[in-house]
């Protein structure tokens, strides 16, 4: 299998990694991811209405994405909350945070569709449960393009 | 010990059922187990010599590699009972294979837990009693009880000894499962709708936070009643009292003893859950779980809807 070149490298090595492993070890993989999602900081869990809520995901997952200057021109952070009783959706924002956060909204706009295809888990997971983990990059993706609430 | 511990000589039931008054009141009371039960039947190492095998069925497919009950196996919904090809349970050889491999005899005791006050944990028990498998329990109150109490959690793999064999036995879905045509022919007899109040009257065509499972049209079947799910559950997701139970179904719903009945949600999961109330707590015969449910019926071709807080009616000639 080969992975589409049009990746940004940190998730393109994520995807590499998925597909390097038999079916039963990604699903490992992904536990793993759902265990490094960062906590939200605090402004935001102070704030949980200016979080948008992906409501494709069977549990509940909350996103927002911010714009950032820095020395390297502007980019995109992202923050997602899902509980520990859904490891799945949890694994798979994790997948995104680790791939595209701190990337500038042209690079994450570009990432295809159907990435979270090319990670290989949707006969583990079930094509049911992959179209959540798709709504979520679709969110991401929407969220940016629409224009970025300045960090706070 | 637990007096109730001693194994049935006749081998019909091959771990002791429970005796309390709660579970005492139920039509069939060895069709539950509380948590305090399983954890003495771990302590006393009924899973270890294949007497009992303890599953888990859960919404999220990772949620068991979390941390599950010491020495329990994984069942998941969709990726293990349900078949690759035809939209419908896997067949009696691979229910046989899956069994197998999680170290089920055609006797062993099989006790089943979940997330979510148990909806897949009784959608797994139902999938088993589908193969006719004859002894499936469930854990009241699931695995958010067992939590909730502080009990075991582990995240070590569960070394699986495979049965020495569980034999092919196919589907027999007609006692406990109705497919369309059979509610199509189901008319006039009681229905339960147990989804939410807005999904029965149409106002939402699926649970709020889960509109992958839409339909086209929104409302429900005619003439049924809608008892939501939940209301069969206390608020630590035990089931509620028999007395209870009857007050909602033969009082509020209006159910009377001997009649035969169809539960029908949006997939077939948490009418599962209502399903077994009325199966195995308040002893109805003939209850038949709808798994296509408001999946398949909102976005069927000729068949009718009522839409609205009203039961509606079937149309004439029907």
């Amino acid at each position: 299998m080969t992975t589409s070149p049009a990746l940004p490298p940190a998730l393109a090595e994520i995807v590499n990694d998925f597909q390097e492993l038999e079916e039963r070890d990604r699903l490992t993989l992904l536990l793993e991811f759902s265990r490094s999602l960062p906590a939200l900081p605090e402004r935001l869990t102070n704030h949980p209405e200016l979080l948008e809520q992906v409501v494709e995901c069977q549990s509940p997952l909350f996103l927002t994405v911010e714009s950032e200057k820095t020395d390297d021109g502007e980019v995109i952070r992202l923050f997602f909350q899902a509980p520990p009783e859904a490891p799945t959706t949890r694994g798979f924002a994790s997948v995104l945070f680790e791939g595209l956060d701190g990337l500038t909204a042209e690079q994450i706009l570009a990432v295809p569709d159907d990435m979270p295809d090319q990670l290989g888990l949707t006969r583990a997971i079930s094509p049911l449960r992959m179209r959540g983990m798709s709504a979520i990059l679709g969110r991401v993706k929407r969220k940016v393009a629409s224009g970025l609430r300045p960090a706070a | 010990m637990c007096p109730g511990w001693a194994v049935y000589g006749r081998g019909i039931m091959p771990v002791a059922v429970e005796t309390n008054e709660k579970f005492a009141a139920y039509a069939h009371p060895e069709r539950l187990v509380s948590t305090e039960w399983l954890a003495e039947a771990l302590a006393a190492g009924a899973t270890k010599d294949g007497r009992l095998v303890v599953v888990e069925s859960d919404e999220d497919v990772l949620l068991y590699e979390s941390g599950h009950i010491p020495g329990s196996v994984k069942v998941d919904w969709h990726t293990d009972l349900n078949d690759d090809v035809q939209r419908d349970y896997i067949d009696g050889a691979a229910f046989a294979l899956l069994a197998t491999a999680k170290g089920i005899s055609r006797d062993t005791t099989v006790v089943v837990y979940g997330d979510k006050s148990n909806w897949w944990a009784a959608y797994a028990l139902w999938v088993f009693t589908l193969f006719g498998h004859d002894d499936v329990r469930l854990l009241d109150g699931g695995r958010d009880k067992w939590i909730a109490e502080g009990r075991e959690l582990t995240t070590d793999r569960t070394e699986v000894t495979p049965s020495a064999g569980y034999p092919v036995v196919e589907r027999n879905d007609a006692p406990i499962r109705a497919y369309k045509e059979d509610v199509l022919a189901h008319a006039g007899k009681p229905l339960i709708d147990v989804r939410s109040p807005e999904e029965y009257s149409g106002e939402r065509t699926h649970m709020p936070a889960y509109p992958q499972e839409g339909t086209l049209r929104g409302g429900h079947i005619p003439t049924a009643a809608s008892v939501p799910w939940a209301r069969a559950a206390e608020s630590d997701g035990t089931y509620r009292s028999r007395e209870e139970l009857e007050a909602l179904y033969l009082g509020e719903a209006g159910l009377q003893a001997g009649d035969d009945v169809v539960a029908y949600c949006r997939i077939g999961e948490r009418s599962s859950h209502t399903w077994f109330a009325l199966k195995y707590l308040l002893g109805f015969e003939t209850v038949r779980n709808y798994d296509g449910s408001w999946t398949e019926w909102g976005n069927a071709v000729r068949v009718p809807i009522a839409v609205g807080t009203e039961r509606g009616e079937w149309p004439t000639g029907n």
